[in-house]
Formats: C-alpha cells, structure tokens, sequence
C-alpha cells in the first residue's frame, strides 16, 4: 500500500555517474569520473577549490553537459531525454545553490511560491498557504516571510532558498555548500535541518561541502574529488584512515583533525 | 469494501479522491501529491461542511501523499472541527503520520505571522513626500560634492584619471560616431524633404539652405547626439556604478581610499564634455550633407550653390548657439547616469530600475534646459 508513486528506479541506485570527462578548453576538470548515489542517503562530493564539485553538480542537474560519459538519474539517461521528460526529472529534484539565488525582486514568500505557482494550477490562498508550511518546516523566522532578500541575513537567506528547493516536494535535493559562509552554529543548525528535512520526506541529498564539520556530521558517504578524478569514495571513517596521500592532507590537516576529534568525542 | 480498494488502488488509480458519505464517512483515496492537489480542491469546496455530529475519515485508501496532500487533508478537519463536527482519523500509516504531524507542527509557527498593519493613505501620501524630498536633498547633495571635487582637481591636474578618463573618451565618443552618424544624416534628409516640399510650392527653393542649416546647427544635431549619447553612455553609467553598488565594488573602493567620485564620476563627466561638443560637430556636418543630398536630388541645388549660399545665411553664431549647449548637456547626462548608479540598493532589480531612471531623466533635463537656453536667447536676441 506504501509503494512509492514512481517506482523508476532499478535496484536503489538513484544517480549513477559513469566515466564523466569534462574539459573547458585545454583545462580538464573530470577525467573518468563515476559514481553511485543510493536511495535514501546523504551523499557528500567533498575536494578542494577548484576540483570540479560544483562542476559535477551542475552536470547531475542538466545545468551543463559533461565532454563524456554518462549519467543517469531515476534510470533514465539524460542524455536520451526530450524536454518534457526533462522538465519532469527537474520536478523532482530541488537544488539549493551556494549563495541561495532568491529572486532579488521577490520577497521570501512569493520566491517560494514560484515553482508552485509555475508548476501546478492551485488557488491562491493554496499556494500562499504551502509556501508558508514550506519557509515555517526550514526554521526561517516567520515575522520575516515579506522581507526581500537583500534584506536577509545569509543564514536566513540559505533557509529561504532551501523553502524554495523543497517547495515541490523533491525526491532528491541538491545542495551547493550550504554552510559556507555560515558560523559554526548557524552551520550546525543548518546541518541539523538537512537532517530533519530528510527524516521527515524521506529525502536522497548530494551535498557539496569542504565543511568538514559537516561531513563528520551529516554525511552517509563521501566521494573526494581531486586532480579530475575520484580520489576516495566511502564513509568518513574509511576515508580519514585511507593512505592516499591526497585524502589523508584534506582530512588531517589542522583543521580536519579537530572536525574528527570533535566527532569522535560527540560519538 | 475498502479492502477491495486497496488493493487494486495502486495500479489503477492515478487520481485523487475525496468522498462523504451520509452517515459521516469521509473516505480520501488515490495519489494525494501536488499533481492532483487541484482537482482534490475543487472535490473539497464542493464538500458539505456544515454538518453537525461525527466524521469518520478513512485514508486507508491513500496511495501517496506529500506535504501538499497531507496539508490539504489537516486544513479540511480543521475546517469540519471549527463547523462543530468531532473528527477521528483512520487507516493512517505511519509515513503519512509523520507528514501530518510536519505539517502541523509547521503551521502552527505560521501562525504566529501577524498580519502586516495596512498603512493608510495619508502615510503613503506622506512616505511618498518624504522620499521624493530626501530624493531630492541627496541629488542637489550629488550635484555639490561634484563641483567641490572637480574645484580642487582644477588646481591639482594631476589628480585627474587619465586612463580612466581617455577610457572614457574613446567608448562614449569615438565608438558613438557611426551611430550619430548615421542618425544626424537621417535627420537631415528628414527635415531637406518636408522644408523642399513646402519651398518648392512658393518658388523659395534655395531657402532650403536657411531651413536645414540653422534647424540642424542650432536645435537638432545638438538635441539628438545628447539623447542618443543619454541613452547610450549615460545608461552605462548607472548600470556600470550600480553593479559596482551591488558588488560591494564601491564599499571596496572606499575602503582603500579611492573616492569613487574621482575615480568613477569626474574623469566620465570630464570625457563627455569633451566628446558631445565634438560628436556634435559631427553630426552637424553629416546632417548638413544629408540636406545637400536632398536639396540636389529634390530641388536641383547643386552643392556649390549650397555651399554658397551656407556660408553666407548661416552665421556662425547659430553653430556656436548649438555647440554651445552641449557642455552643458554633457555634465547633465554623466551626472545623472553616476548618480542614479550610486543610488542602487540592494539587487540586481535596483539596476535596472534606477538604469531606466537615468536615462529617462537624463532626455527629460536634456530637454528641458534646451528649451531654457531658447527662452534666455530670446531674451538676449540672439
């Protein structure tokens, strides 16, 4: 009786990212990249500046196309979709970009209310009503809902713009660094949300951070991405015990040893 | 008979459903998600609300549910309880529970949301005042801080931008020569065309020379380069300096010790004034040549004749008259394009908004001190 409404996907792979090269000019960003993202997981793509995550992001989004290679969301190759099918797929994911990128000339309520306004024909009062359970679900101060976002803090412009993601209900949610920018307690605060958010809709998330409080925090699994490839891919605690010189700088420097320290004691 | 339903739900229903039977059943069935949130509105406000006693709802019947779906579901027992109804819940899994208690949860935080406090209209008469006041304090404030830096910078040349200046002179002025070019030329065989059709009808034919000579120098070539330059420079400044605005590029500038208005606001004033006097000039030459054209073709006055006749009806006060005005244009158009651009707040709206000001106050002063400068010369009889 619970079966999900579209049960697409084989097996419980929901994205599945195979040998993605992406070059722009003679600079390669990914060279032979894959991975799986499962059903139901928070996956994080955690690298340096530079090393092609939010790259890889935008490719998982049809925001770019990758050189080569494949990738496949639901099953479907997105290559092989025709703009409705497309149009369907960005239906079911929602994507929180670095900076938010709230609609200037929008106030927070009518910024979330957009997909649903452009995207099903409910009454107004309906709308106005989802908007506001959506933008009440992510923690955002109510009193602010008509304030514009220049006149938002950027902790409450990240909980607005993550309204506007879940708007539609997603099945995957996409999330371009989240914290950064954020201090470390509205950071957590805002690691707890992602967290609430997925127990409450059952919610796959890919997650791109170097915050590696974060990591520790919220992550099922991590891929480390570095020099266009996949430098590591597992759980927190595999990668911060794996040998590649690469990883282990990124997870043991001065202050990934305190993130892990921090982690451990909490455990 | 619900257990029947169940089990060929999933497969066969791709609707929503929401039925109330007479004894109090309201049974909800099918795929409770946005997709059909529509038409589960309209099977809801068609639903008999006032009804006393007890409603069942049984949503064992339900395939899907999102927040939508189970915000929709809370509202209408809400509804059926403020109307007097009691209301038990049944068939409730546990997934959609969860989504229940969410919403709920959710809307109670929205509820404390007070209603904005409607301002009356003799507050927005009076904001609407105020901020057109202190709209007008900070231009006139704008204005004043221009005159006092260019001031200090007449005796320290060498404070002036160069670069930043001959930048300047090249995009506003030497790249705008096709296009008044082109435009001043037009005007020309406008104006040669309808004075030829009126000289022509009382034999006045070479007078044609009088007509395009002092329109063109006098009022026309100088009013157009400066609307062409206002909506072409002038719209650049203010969107250049309001996405600085925006990028905190000015805050930077500051921060650094460079005045934006030396940086940004003199050296471009500067380079107007000296480039619309000559693109001007330009466009009086071409203009004149597109009337000669005309005057060839249409009245069969050949450009010696015209020539001659130019220099000897054209005095070269009308030329300076026009050439005149355009300084006076110029600082008018850079000033308001960097002012309007300094005035940008907040997003990339602002921008827009305060791009479109520019260039619409900018015609508007444009003309309007044209049509003082007429006034002034008649009175000097010039």
């Amino acid at each position: 009786m619970n079966t999900t409404l579209k049960p697409v996907t084989p097996a419980d792979s929901l994205i599945e990212v195979s040998h993605i090269c992406t070059r722009f000019g003679a600079a390669t960003v990914h060279d032979d990249v894959s991975l799986t993202i499962k059903k139901d997981e928070v996956f994080a793509i955690a690298g340096g500046n530079g090393s092609g995550k939010s790259v890889l992001m935008r490719e998982m989004i049809l925001l770019q196309r990758p050189t080569a290679g494949e990738i496949q969301i639901f099953g479907q190759n997105i290559r092989q979709l025709n703009p409705v099918d497309i149009a369907a797929l960005r239906r079911r994911c929602g994507v929180l970009f670095q900076h938010g990128a709230l609609f200037s000339s929008l106030n927070v309520a009518e910024n979330v209310a957009v997909p649903l306004r452009e995207h099903t024909n409910l009454s107004k009062t309906l709308i106005e009503e989802l908007a506001l359970l959506k933008i009440a679900g992510t923690g955002f101060p109510m009193a602010s809902v008509g304030k514009f976002p220049n006149e938002l803090s950027g902790g409450m412009r990240r909980r607005a713009a993550l309204a506007r993601a879940m708007a539609l209900d997603p099945e995957i949610l996409f999330l371009d660094e989240p914290t950064s920018g954020l201090d470390p307690l509205s950071a957590a605060g805002f690691d707890e949300l992602i967290l609430q958010l997925r127990e409450w809709f059952r919610l796959t998330i890919v997650i791109i951070t170097h915050d590696l409080d974060s990591l520790w925090r919220i992550a099922d699994r991590v891929a480390v991405l570095g020099n266009g490839k996949v430098l590591g891919l597992g759980s927190m605690n595999e990668l911060s015990t794996s040998s590649d010189p690469l990883i282990h700088e990124y997870f043991h420097g001065p202050r990934g040893r305190a993130a892990m320290e921090q982690a451990w004691s909490r455990k | 008979m619900n257990g029947a339903e169940n089990a060929i739900a999933p497969m066969a229903e791709r609707t929503a459903r929401l039925t109330m039977t007479a004894d109090g059943t309201l049974s909800c069935a099918g795929i409770w998600t946005l997709d059909h949130l529509a038409d589960l509105e309209r099977q809801i406000a068609a639903l008999p609300m006032a009804r006393a006693g007890h409603v069942n709802c049984d949503v064992g019947a339900v395939v899907a549910m999102d927040t939508g779906g189970a915000w929709l579901l809370q509202r209408t027992l809400s509804q059926l309880e403020r109307s007097g109804s009691t209301v038990s819940l049944r068939g409730l899994s546990n997934d959609f529970a969860t989504r229940m208690q969410t919403v709920a949860q959710s809307w109670t935080q929205c509820q404390k949301l007070q209603a904005a406090t409607d301002s009356g209209w003799l507050e927005r008469v009076g904001r609407f005042a105020w901020s057109h006041a202190a709209n007008m304090r900070k231009g006139l404030a704008f204005v004043g801080e221009t005159a006092a830096v260019s001031t200090s910078l007449l005796t320290h040349a060498n404070r002036i931008r160069w670069r930043v200046l001959l930048y300047n002179l090249q995009v506003d002025g030497l790249s705008a020569l096709p296009i008044i070019g082109l435009l001043s030329f037009l005007m020309g065989v406008v104006i040669a065309y309808q004075g030829a059709e009126q000289l022509r009808t009382f034999g006045a034919n070479i007078f044609i020379v009088d007509l395009v000579g002092i329109a063109l120098l006098r009022e026309i070539a100088p009013l157009v380069t400066a609307i062409l330059v206002a909506g072409r420079s002038g719209s650049a400044y203010a969107a250049q300096i309001g996405t600085m605005t925006v990028t905190e590029e000015l805050d930077a500038l500051r921060s650094l010790g460079i005045s934006p208005m030396s940086l940004l606001v003199i050296p471009r004033a500067i380079a107007l004034v000296i480039a619309l006097p000559l693109l001007t000039v330009f466009a009086d030459a071409v203009g004149v040549f597109g009337g000669m054209l005309i005057a060839l073709s249409q009245l069969g006055i050949t450009f010696t004749e015209f020539l001659d006749r130019f220099e000897y009806a054209i005095v070269l006060r009308q030329y300076l008259i026009g050439i005149g005005k355009t300084p006076v244009f110029a600082v008018i158009i850079a000033l308001v394009g960097c002012y309007q651009g300094f005035q940008v707040s907040g997003g990339v709206d602002s921008v827009g908004r305060h791009t479109t000001i520019s260039v619409v106050q900018a015609i508007f002063l444009v003309i309007v001190t044209d049509a003082f400068f007429s006034i002034l010369f008649s009175w000097w009889e010039v």
